[in-house]
């Protein structure tokens, strides 16, 4: 063999045996998984489709599903709003432009275990900050996290907070690659900012207002550590996400199959709720 | 006018997110009385809470525990991925095109479906509490493999050519030609992957549950569940999040034009 074959299967073959290890065998696995019933210390049992079954009809599933999508509803159209107001205000020559930028970016690099801690004391109905200052106003305090209709809303306000500032780089970013002379052709025409806004610039940013909704998305369906440190799932489920059920299935009821089979689920609902964003939004090219 | 207008609006934009954290770091060092106010300067300043919370878990263990995981990850999907990278880039060997393709694919497979039977895998072999659990599954990262393939293909031949005539091994050439040159795409690598493992919280609650080797926040996550959500329990909780958040904001003030740029450029494509 070749010298340079022979390298190259030397420098890659840790790779590979990671990828098989790693990678090939638990997606493998976790077919055989959804058909399997195993706590990890007995004998695995072979049920067939009893999992999916009991799926379909799991109220706390679908009550997880139900959860995403309220978090989703509000999650999403705040990103947007807020991610595109923050880089409109940002695409000009301004003092201190890093600066403003890092600070809305800043939530960003910090963990979630340690924003969801921080928010917990933010919504904190006796001593929390937001009541405090509700108090000032003389307005009562709000159940925040204990208020079945508010909690999911309240963490995606949290959400929005963190993440905010990763899609005004984006954003700010698109609004860069507007080239000036779509700008001067509308000025001419003596059109408003906000139609300017609104006909020109909105329909050039799709690529980044797709990217800021699939991978909100992703995000919200992806939320644990959240609803595990805030509120454990309630109160009365209404915070319980999948990949939280998931997590308790396989860590406190051993349930491994049943486990494997929510991750089935997730994965597939993940993508057919992305395939039809991406076909509501339209593709990048039709702008 | 308008101007100032505009300023005040971005200044009071930029404290709502600023602001939080001054009011947690504020909170760490007051009584149970001031807890809760709006106060950033407590009356009577105490460090009882980060007593309590040094005291009550090894929380200088976890921030080892930390450390150790996140450079051990970090230096590995560097060392090992260029080395990956710099084979898929430039090298023909069989197999190569099976291994790009799978790289590509393995993207495409959501986090979630692996889980599962990633942990099945960890029990089975017997690494349930063990640094082997927290570092093996992450020694290599395809994204990282990407980029940095990437960025190898850009490096011209000749300077491999010339490289081979001097008698050079591939590994020499990998460290002394390339990793020069690919400065800009190994920092955004070790950034993203040092905080993904820094930040990491869902596996280590999978597969650690011995308090001793517990990552900085899978312990800060324990710990929140525990105790009252009374005022001094609050004020420790926050004091323990600190440890956390500030090692993480010191970095930032002084890279975040590096932490900015590798984290969104991932994003910024087009």
């Amino acid at each position: 063999m070749r010298a340079e074959a022979r390298s190259g299967l030397f420098l890659t073959a840790p790779y590979a045996a990671f990828l098989v290890l790693f990678s090939l065998f638990p997606v493998g696995f976790s077919i055989v998984l959804v058909l399997l019933k195993w706590d990890l210390v007995t004998t695995p049992t072979f049920v067939g489709i009893e999992n999916v079954q009991h799926l379909i009809g799991d109220a706390r599933f679908w009550q997880a599903i139900v959860n995403t999508f309220v978090f989703l509803a509000i999650h999403l159209p705040l990103q947007m709003i807020i991610a595109l107001t923050l880089a409109w205000a940002l695409n000009r020559p301004l003092f201190f432009r890093s600066f403003w930028r890092a600070a809305f970016f800043l939530p960003v690099v910090i963990s979630g275990a340690a924003v969801t801690i921080l928010w917990s004391a933010l919504y904190a109905t006796d001593v929390g900050l937001i009541n405090g200052l509700l108090a000032r106003l003389d307005l009562g305090p709000v159940a925040w996290l204990t208020d079945p209709a508010i909690a999911m809303p309240a963490i995606a306000v949290m959400a929005t907070w963190k993440n905010v500032g990763f899609y005004v780089v984006i954003y700010l970013a698109g609004l860069q690659n507007v080239p000036r002379s779509c700008h001067e052709a509308i000025d001419l025409e003596g059109a408003t900012v906000w139609q300017r806004f609104r006909h020109v610039t909105l329909p050039l940013l799709k690529p980044q207002t797709l990217l800021v909704v699939m991978l909100s998305t992703i995000g919200g369906f992806q939320l644990f550590i959240e609803p595990y440190i805030m509120t454990g799932g309630g109160p009365l489920r209404r915070t319980l996400s999948i990949v939280l059920y998931m997590y308790k299935n396989a860590f406190s009821y051993q349930k491994m199959g049943y486990a494997a089979t929510l991750g089935l689920a997730l994965a597939v609902i993940i993508a057919a709720v992305l395939v039809v964003q991406r076909r509501v939004i339209g593709s990048a090219e039709e702008a | 006018m308008r101007r100032a207008a505009f300023y005040v609006v971005l200044a009071l934009a930029a404290a709502t997110f600023l602001y939080p954290f001054l009011w947690m770091a504020a909170t760490t060092f007051k009584s149970p009385a001031e807890v809760g106010g709006l106060s950033l300067l407590p009356d009577q300043p105490t460090l009882d809470n980060y007593r309590l919370m040094w005291t009550r878990a090894p929380f200088g263990r976890a921030l080892v525990n930390s450390l150790f995981v996140a450079t051990t990850i970090t230096l590995s999907v560097l060392v090992f991925g260029s080395a990956a990278a710099y084979a898929l880039a430039r090298l023909s060997f069989p197999g190569r095109r099976i291994l790009n393709a799978i790289t590509v694919g393995i993207l495409l497979v959501p986090a979630q479906l692996t889980l599962i039977p990633m942990y099945t895998l960890i029990v089975q072999l017997g690494w349930v509490d063990s640094y082997a659990a927290l570092i093996v599954p992450f020694v290599f990262n395809a994204t990282a493999i990407l980029i940095l393939r990437q960025f190898f293909l850009q490096v011209p031949r000749s300077l491999i050519d010339s490289a081979r005539l001097d008698g050079m091994g591939e590994l020499r050439i990998l460290f002394t030609v390339f990793w020069p040159l690919a400065k800009a795409p190994l920092a955004l690598v070790g950034i993203l992957t040092f905080m993904g493992a820094w930040n990491e919280v869902l596996w280590p609650l999978l597969v650690v549950r011995d308090e001793q080797l517990m990552t900085l926040p899978q312990l800060l996550t324990v710990f929140s569940l525990g105790g009252g959500a009374g005022p001094r329990q609050l004020a420790t909780k926050l004091a323990a999040t600190m440890v956390l958040v500030l090692p993480v904001v010191a970095a930032y003030t002084f890279l975040q034009r590096y932490f900015i740029e590798s984290m969104a450029s991932t994003g910024v494509k087009g």
